[in-house]
């Protein structure tokens, strides 16, 4: 049996699902590792998980810049410019912010 | 330029540093590089992103992340620690707004985002999508700035309430969700518009009705909604990194909020529909506690009784960040320390106004974290403590949420400053907590009250101890 006819004779036995339903299974898993983390934290530290979190969410950054990727300026283009500009103020702030704050957790 | 396949790769690299930049918080020994971790993911991912074919705009890119990130860097440096939870509700509010105008900037543009079919029409998974991420982003974005207004005391920190509220919060809230459907089914630019000026309004409404010291809660609750913005702009981009880091700051606001209504012993739904702190209790409390006595002394008699003592834990509170008192309290710990006084400090999860706020404020001034110990670890300690030194808290300490069941915080875990063998406590007057309760730790024979600003007792109590 050549291969051509062996395709022809099996059915395809791998399906590729819908890119949503791979995504949402990545969200699934990523909220049970969040969970599992974050429980972790020690109290002392929760306002810095804040403010790293929230600079983590700043990873929308990554949308703003694919919004703002073409050279045509146009409302859309625009709009993502402003929105490279808000998340990098979070990134930076956020990020700084934590670091200032657990550099001031020392040991006796 | 890297295949898509190396592009999904690192990305993933990147998720994976987030994942460690918040496990590492687990302690404060590791916890310095596991925020280096989180830099470095982030710069991978942006790294990876600004190389894709599709990006082109450098110049005004580069200029956006440069004017973005110097208000950023210069904002990190130069906020007090006492304005934390005002920068980090700020922060959310950012993160909400960047959310919606990728979403609108999608709308603009669905093509070139790849969610729409050739003639423009967005696909219903992509409508779904857009109409989770730019509704979450929108609530985010308002709600978090009436956060920061209320915390930074431009409007009034007391809740807001008025007849028909959630009434009224429920109408716009389906409302909303009917303008979304309508929009799943036709996308167009009005029912996306009508539903996001909905989100909008609602954003607002939802968080006047919250009183101050609700908003540990509410400040995390922002933060979980902040991730979920961003998961749904991952959604929309099927990014899988976008989804992770949204989900990881999703999950973690979700388990804080948690956290602090379980300190509360009140539900979320309860804080949600606010009203509590309200005035009309106080008139409640307020009749009983006039006749009856006070020991009251002065910071010169503290520092007497302190310095005499083999053990003091001290219960730090909102009052100590207000009257930014947490230098004058280092110096007087550490006179002490010399003395041969075993000092520890116990804190509330609820303490401040935002999760962690009282651990920041006494790292800040040199106060070493391993004589700051959590509730559920010192509350045995405190029978076998000479005094117990509460500064500008009250609810925390209260006896009445262990033994009176009519009291409105009955069942809320408390510090057991009541088992001490003295209770100092500096407040400024007799006034009532928060919960509009009157403290019966305050007229015990074993309490004597310093009424003074929290920083200027600190002061002279050191002064006195020289």
């Amino acid at each position: 049996m050549n291969p051509a006819e062996h395709a022809q004779a099996v059915l395809p036995v791998i399906q590729h699902v819908d890119p949503f339903v791979s995504a949402f299974t990545v969200f699934v898993l990523a909220i049970f590792i969040g969970y599992h983390v974050v429980w972790n934290v020690t109290p002392a530290l929760h306002t810095p998980l804040m403010s790293v979190t929230n600079a983590i969410s700043s990873i929308v950054i990554v949308g703003a810049l694919i919004a703002s990727g073409p050279v045509e300026m146009n409302l859309a283009t625009v709009l993502g410019l402003i929105a490279v500009g808000l998340a990098s103020v979070n990134i930076f702030g956020g990020f700084m912010v934590t670091h200032r704050m657990l550099s001031m957790f020392k040991k006796r | 330029m890297l295949s898509i396949n190396w592009v999904a790769l690192l990305y993933l690299l990147a998720s994976i540093l987030i994942i460690f930049s918040l496990k590492g918080l687990s302690s404060p020994a590791s916890a310095r590089r596991a925020n280096m971790y989180g830099m470095l993911g982030m710069g991978i991912a942006i790294l990876v992103t600004l190389q894709l074919q599709s990006v082109q705009n450098y110049f005004w890119i580069f200029i956006c992340i440069g004017i973005g990130g110097l208000i950023g860097g210069v904002a990190a440096r130069k906020v007090p620690m006492t304005h934390m939870p005002q920068t980090v509700a700020f922060m959310h509010s950012l993160v909400g707004l960047a959310a919606v105008l990728i979403a609108v900037s999608a709308m603009a543009d669905p093509i070139a985002y790849g969610i729409a079919n050739s003639q423009g029409v967005l696909h219903t998974a992509s409508t779904i999508e857009l109409f989770l991420g730019t509704f979450i982003g929108a609530i985010t974005f308002t709600a978090s700035l009436v956060a920061f207004a209320k915390l930074h005391g431009l409007v009034s920190g007391s809740p807001v309430t008025f007849a028909g509220q959630h009434v009224l919060n429920l109408i716009l809230g389906l409302a909303m969700l009917g303008f979304g459907v309508w929009f799943c089914i036709t996308p167009t630019w009005l029912p996306f518009l009508l539903m996001l000026a909905i989100a909008l309004l609602l954003g607002v409404l939802l968080i006047i009705p919250i009183g101050g010291a609700d908003m540990p809660v509410i400040v995390s609750m922002l933060n979980s909604y902040s991730g979920w913005a961003a998961a749904g702009i991952g959604f929309t981009l099927n990014n899988h990194m976008l989804i992770i880091a949204g989900a990881l700051v999703g999950s973690s606001g979700a388990i804080l909020s948690y956290i602090m209504c379980k300190a509360m012993n009140r539900s979320l739904l309860n804080v949600l529909l606010g009203g509590f702190g309200g005035d009309a209790k106080t008139a409640v409390a307020g009749g009983q506690k006039q006749d009856r006595p006070v020991t009251s002394g002065a910071p010169e008699d503290a520092a007497f009784m302190l310095q005499n003592a083999r053990s003091v834990v001290i219960v730090p509170g909102y009052g100590l960040a207000v009257a930014r008192a947490q230098h004058a309290l280092k110096e007087m710990v550490e006179v002490l320390t010399k003395a041969g006084v075993s000092v520890r400090f116990a804190i509330h999860p609820v303490a401040g106004r935002m999760p962690g706020h009282m651990n920041v404020l006494l790292a800040e001034a040199d106060v070493p974290y391993d004589i700051v110990h959590e509730m559920d670890e010192i509350n045995p300690e405190f029978a076998d403590t000479d005094i117990a030194l509460v500064i500008g808290a009250n609810d925390v300490t209260n006896p009445a949420a262990k033994t009176d069941p009519t009291s409105p915080i009955y069942g809320m875990p408390i510090l057991d400053v009541i088992k001490a063998r003295n209770i100092l406590i500096i407040k400024r007057s007799l006034s009532v907590g928060y919960a509009g309760l009157d403290n019966d730790l305050f007229y015990m024979d074993k309490t004597m009250m310093i009424f003074s600003d929290a920083k200027k007792a600190c002061e002279k109590i050191v002064q006195s101890l020289d």
